[in-house]
């Protein structure tokens, strides 16, 4: 679960985001909507805690992230949050199998490559295990950027505009995809953004208005 | 997975950098290495070869070249003195020891040296084989001489009367008579061979010597000269009297192979200094190099970093790559260095055996070399830390935002 309250985030003097009162439950599946411009990314950036907010409160899994320090942040956000980014940024000198270790890695969560490769199995992705991303198509690029995101098996699974620039079929896909891990994982889900497509499938929605 | 895996897949996937940035640094680490070695054995050379020599007598003209001549077997000779006159100065009582030396011929650009026991005991050589000459036309052949020529106990060879150059008068009648081979000394001894002074009297009957104007005087009271006299003092006060009683012959100069080590030095140094240039000029490049790739390499791989951060990675963890990057270059870079220094080394003394009587060897080890490679890790690190340190403060948040 995580909860908001009372967050302000201010840059260059002027708000780009202001949550009142937010409360998600533990294995709620949330939609963030929003035009392009209204601090979706913002406000996934301050729930991964990658970004101090200028005001307010955030509790995710009962930890209050505004309190933490910069250090107890990165070890949060190794252990507890898994990140898709719009652009997937995987690392392209590392093979796909790489890719997902390094989050195991990085948060210093014990390693495990048979957690590995139960992921990799998961998403379709074992016989690609040691290829390139560039290799790779999207599809299968965007499901090494998930299998990344919910191998250390997070409690909250954010995903940034996931389904931007892909056909009816592949977003359905996706969405699908997300869904299954963060159910597997228990995790609470949050997708941030603005297709229109897919506002009929999630019925907890939190709606950002467009700002000047 | 550890933070070495993730910098080598990186470097690994630039590998022309990569290998551009090692190799530069090599370059830079073969010319230091080169320096090192050479130096500090040519150095070493001029000791040896000066030991225990305090003064060197010959005939007047320029020292350095008696110096060069007598020590060094670098130079020829630029005149001689009479047998008598050198009794004379080494019955003095400030003398210890003289050992002299009379050149003029010799043996596929071998020199020949007429001289004393003595001289093979001053640089502390052994018999490899046979024993010391006796007779007159016997020769002991040096451990480089052995090298070349391979020469059995009992052989005879002809020898050639000219210092230096290929060509030169044949001594038909004359041929001298291998009894011994010496053993390595790393000194002068290695490229020379010895023979009695009798031998180069035999076949170098003085002819009489003409004066100052040119005009030829009586013939010489004794017809046995030398070309230079090795003397080692005496522990007593005497022997600074010396140069003196040297002095007071008028053909004759004295010359002290301490006070000439500085200018030995002083030509070694002309070439050591440019090699020094070229060194500093490599490495500066060569961390040039390294600094653009690392600190280039930083816009290219934003998205890789803030990434890393997004999975749990510190700040710490994301220097440490950068830093560790620089590390393997540097280690590459000092390894392959190192090697090539002593390649280099070795192509030069095989060059330099072929023109000179210097030996250089790049099989030795120097005791300077890890210095070497610490110095150059130690460049490295410092090179990649402003990298690194960009690197430790790249805002996440904003980098994420912008791609």
């Amino acid at each position: 679960m995580f909860q908001i309250r009372d967050l302000r985030h201010a840059y260059d003097g002027a708000d780009v985001l202001q949550i009142r009162d937010w409360l998600a439950e533990q294995g709620e599946h949330w939609l963030v909507l929003g035009p392009s411009g209204s601090g979706k990314t913002t406000l996934l950036h301050i729930l991964a805690g990658i970004l101090k907010p200028s005001f307010g409160d955030v509790l995710v899994s009962g930890q209050r992230l505004t309190r933490m320090k910069a250090r107890e942040l990165d070890r949060f956000r190794g252990r507890h949050v898994g990140i898709v980014l719009q652009q997937l940024h995987l690392v392209d000198s590392l093979t796909v199998r790489d890719n997902v270790a390094i989050a195991q890695y990085f948060s210093r969560v014990e390693r495990n490559a048979g957690r590995v490769n139960e992921v990799l199995a998961d998403l379709g992705l074992a016989d690609r295990a040691d290829a390139f991303p560039h290799e790779l198509s999207f599809g299968q690029q965007q499901r090494v950027a998930v299998a990344r995101a919910v191998v250390n098996r997070p409690t909250l699974l954010l995903a940034d505009e996931p389904t931007s620039n892909l056909d009816d079929e592949r977003c359905a896909q996706t969405l699908d995809l997300l869904e299954t891990q963060a159910k597997a994982c228990r995790a609470t889900l949050v997708i941030a953004t603005h297709d229109q497509r897919i506002h009929s499938r999630f019925g907890n929605q939190y709606v950002l208005p467009r700002r000047q | 997975m550890t933070l070495a895996r993730i910098s080598f897949a990186y470097l690994r996937k630039r590998r022309s950098s990569t290998l551009l940035n090692v190799v530069l640094l090599a370059f830079a680490v073969g010319a230091v290495t080169l320096l090192l070695l050479t130096g500090s054995q040519l150095e070493e050379r001029i000791r040896r070869d000066a030991h225990g020599i305090d003064l060197v007598v010959g005939a007047k003209g320029s020292e350095t070249q008696l110096i060069l001549a007598a020590v060094y077997a670098l130079d020829d000779p630029g005149g001689s003195m009479s047998w008598s006159e050198a009794q004379e100065i080494a019955a003095h009582r400030g003398v210890r020891r003289a050992i002299p030396l009379a050149f003029g011929d010799h043996y596929f650009g071998f020199r020949i040296v007429g001289t004393s026991h003595d001289y093979v005991a001053l640089h502390g050589a052994r018999l490899a084989r046979g024993r010391l000459w006796g007779k007159p036309l016997e020769a002991v052949v040096g451990a480089d001489v052995a090298l070349r020529l391979r020469p059995e106990i009992g052989s005879t060879f002809e020898p050639v009367h000219a210092v230096t150059g290929a060509s030169g008068i044949a001594h038909p009648e004359h041929d001298y008579r291998i009894v011994g081979v010496l053993e390595r000394t790393g000194s002068v001894l290695d490229g020379l061979i010895l023979t009695g002074l009798e031998s180069y009297w035999t076949l170098h009957p003085a002819k009489p010597r003409p004066d100052e104007y040119g005009l030829i005087a009586e013939p010489p009271a004794d017809p046995r000269t030398v070309n230079a006299l090795l003397l080692q003092y005496d522990v007593s006060h005497v022997a600074r009297e010396v140069p003196y009683v040297v002095a007071a012959y008028p053909h004759l100069q004295a010359a002290s192979p301490a006070e000439h080590s500085a200018r030995m030095h002083g030509i070694l140094a002309i070439s050591t200094d440019l090699i020094r240039i070229f060194a500093v000029v490599l490495i500066a490049s060569a961390v040039l190099s390294m600094f653009i790739a690392l600190y280039g390499s930083l816009s290219e791989r934003r998205y890789d970093l803030a990434v890393m951060r997004t999975l749990g990675a510190t700040r710490e963890r994301i220097m440490g790559l950068l830093l560790f990057e620089g590390f393997v270059l540097a280690f590459a870079g000092a390894l392959l260095g190192l090697a090539l220094g002593h390649a280099l080394t070795s192509v030069l003394g095989l060059a330099l055996h072929q023109a000179e009587q210097v030996s250089v060897t790049g099989m030795r080890w120097h005791p300077g070399e890890p210095l070497i490679v610490l110095a150059t890790l130690l460049l490295g690190t410092i090179t990649a830390l402003l990298p690194a340190w960009r690197a430790h403060e790249v805002d996440i948040a904003a980098t994420l935002a912008r791609g």
